[in-house]
């Protein structure tokens, strides 16, 4: 896998949480669907926020999206204290949710909103990879 | 069943100093407990209820409640609610509702820390279960803001001038607050020409980070007819907690469109009773969003609602934040929400600066924002009427 220049800190996998991230080591990016009303959820959890019905199902996400909203960081904290200027934003993916993440391989004062960008998978380097996008 | 004219705020109590390199937490805890159980003429023997939040050192609300030696035997309803800076605001909701049930009558809330001199370290934070899907990504309390004000300029044009306008007004009150940590006035050209934080944001748009802290009193009518302090009427309260949506959030707006109508229906007033704001100015958009969603303006429209002057006292037509706020005066401990009630008290008092008081004002109103708009916030509306109201 590419690196994209940032910080790549390990999530905290645990039991309602690591198929997520073992998908993420082979490119694959995962969202929980609720078998009972259909709702495509996030952040990955076995509670539909919805229906609350506790059966859910995993399905892979296409990976295209949409910068619903973004800001370039110019002073980063804790491990992005030397990784500024970086771009933060929601993207919303096709498939509706909006997820915190980063725009990365590109300028970071060319970003807007509305901007169509794919998904690349960023290696932590234990086992799994963070979920970033850059322009399509 | 209501709290309105159910509980009076009669003391109120600002740490005078904004850089505290000389005391421990508790210690600014237990004098600002002191100062406002002195303005309202009752001391720690008389406390029976104790409030408040992750500020407080230790064990939630009890190591507080033993360093300051409330009397164990006497002390009836303890609250730890967290919920960010706007938990104070929430705290006296809740101090006023335990007091209508005849819980307690005295409830001490207290708010204290040093964070120019101590990192506190959000150890809880790492176990919450969305931490991995956001904190990973770099976010600080600056962009998360800064993405909510991206968007709101994105959907309504608002601009970075009408966001200046916001500090101006603020910085214009400060400077008559001899402690306020930002005591000059700025202009729209010197908060946009501040450096860039995280875009749209420049400095300048960012509260000041401080020392210090406050403390409220809040009574039961009984308590307060037997005090000579002049006293502040509880007249509504609502909270609420605006989340991400299961990944479907709208950063264009706050729980004050919960919290704000909750409190306008107990408090029985309207928008255009409302004498005085204090609105959370943690950041300038979290008060151009509030204010919409507090119903002064229609949503989108804050932005051209600020311009000429409209938040600065004495005459604009929504006074707001005349200690300078937390963008000039004060965030204690990045918890702006006890120094939102105690200007609101000061005003319904009579006692605000003279160049910053509101004539005879009847209704104030009292913002807090909590967290983060554009995660999960606690929001929390307070609406305070005079003593005879």
């Amino acid at each position: 896998m590419a690196s994209y220049g940032l910080p790549t800190p390990t999530p905290a996998v645990d039991v309602e949480t690591e198929e997520f991230w073992t998908a993420t080591a082979s490119g694959r990016l995962l969202l929980k669907r609720c078998d009972s009303c259909g709702l495509v959820i996030w952040y990955p959890k076995s509670l539909c926020p919805s229906c609350h019905s506790t059966s859910t199902s995993w399905f892979e996400a296409g990976g295209d999206g949409t910068v619903y909203s973004f800001t370039v960081s110019r002073r980063g904290e804790g491990p992005y204290r030397e990784a500024a200027p970086f771009v933060l934003a929601y993207v919303e993916l096709d498939e509706g949710p909006r997820l915190m993440t980063n725009i990365v391989d590109c300028d970071v004062d060319s970003v807007r909103i509305g901007q169509r960008v794919r998904v690349v998978f960023d290696d932590t380097g234990e086992g799994n990879a963070l979920i970033r996008f850059t322009p399509a | 069943m209501t709290i309105r004219g159910k509980a009076f705020v009669a003391g109120a109590y600002e740490h005078p100093l904004r850089d505290i390199p000389d005391r421990s937490t508790a210690q600014i805890h237990a004098e600002v407990a002191l100062g406002a159980l002195a303005d309202a003429g009752l001391s720690l023997d008389d406390v029976d209820g104790y409030f408040c939040a992750a500020d407080a050192p230790g064990f939630g609300a009890l190591s507080m409640a033993d360093y300051l030696g409330l009397h164990q035997h006497k002390v009836s309803y303890l609250d730890s609610n967290e919920m960010g800076g706007s938990s104070y605001v929430a705290h006296v909701g809740h101090a006023a509702a335990a007091i209508a049930a005849e819980k307690c009558s005295v409830a001490l809330i207290t708010l204290g820390g040093r964070p120019r001199h101590e990192r506190v370290m959000g150890s809880r934070m790492r176990t919450a279960p969305e931490s991995s899907f956001e904190s990973l990504y770099g976010v600080n309390t600056v962009s998360l803001y800064a993405l909510a004000a991206q968007r709101h300029m994105h959907e309504f044009g608002t601009t970075s001038e009408q966001l200046a306008e916001v500090k101006v007004a603020a910085s214009l009150h400060a400077q008559h607050n001899p402690h306020a940590f930002l005591p000059k006035a700025v202009t729209v050209e010197e908060v946009i020409e501040s450096r860039l934080v995280s875009d749209p944001l420049h400095l300048l748009d960012c509260c000041v980070v401080t020392d210090g802290g406050g403390a409220v009193v809040v009574v039961s009518p009984e308590v307060a007819n037997s005090l000579s302090r002049q006293s502040v009427k509880v007249l509504g309260h609502g909270e609420a907690t605006k989340n991400p949506d299961n990944g479907r959030i709208d950063l264009t707006y706050t729980g004050a469109v919960w919290s704000g109508p909750r409190a306008f229906e107990e408090a029985r007033v309207s928008q255009a009773d409302i004498d005085y704001a204090s609105i959370y100015d943690s950041f300038t958009i979290t008060v151009i969003e509030t204010i919409e969603d507090l119903g002064f303006c229609a949503k989108g429209e804050g932005g051209r609602f600020v311009l000429d002057g409209a938040l600065v006292a004495p005459h604009g037509r929504l006074p707001f934040n005349t200690d300078g706020g937390g963008l000039c005066n004060n965030h204690p401990t990045n918890r702006g929400g006890i120094t939102k009630v105690i200007e609101a008290v000061r005003q319904l008092r009579g006692e605000a600066h003279p160049q910053v008081q509101v004539p005879d004002p009847q209704v104030a109103l009292v913002h807090g924002t909590g967290g983060s708009l554009a995660t999960r916030m606690g929001s929390a509306t307070l609406i305070l009427g005079q003593e005879d109201s």
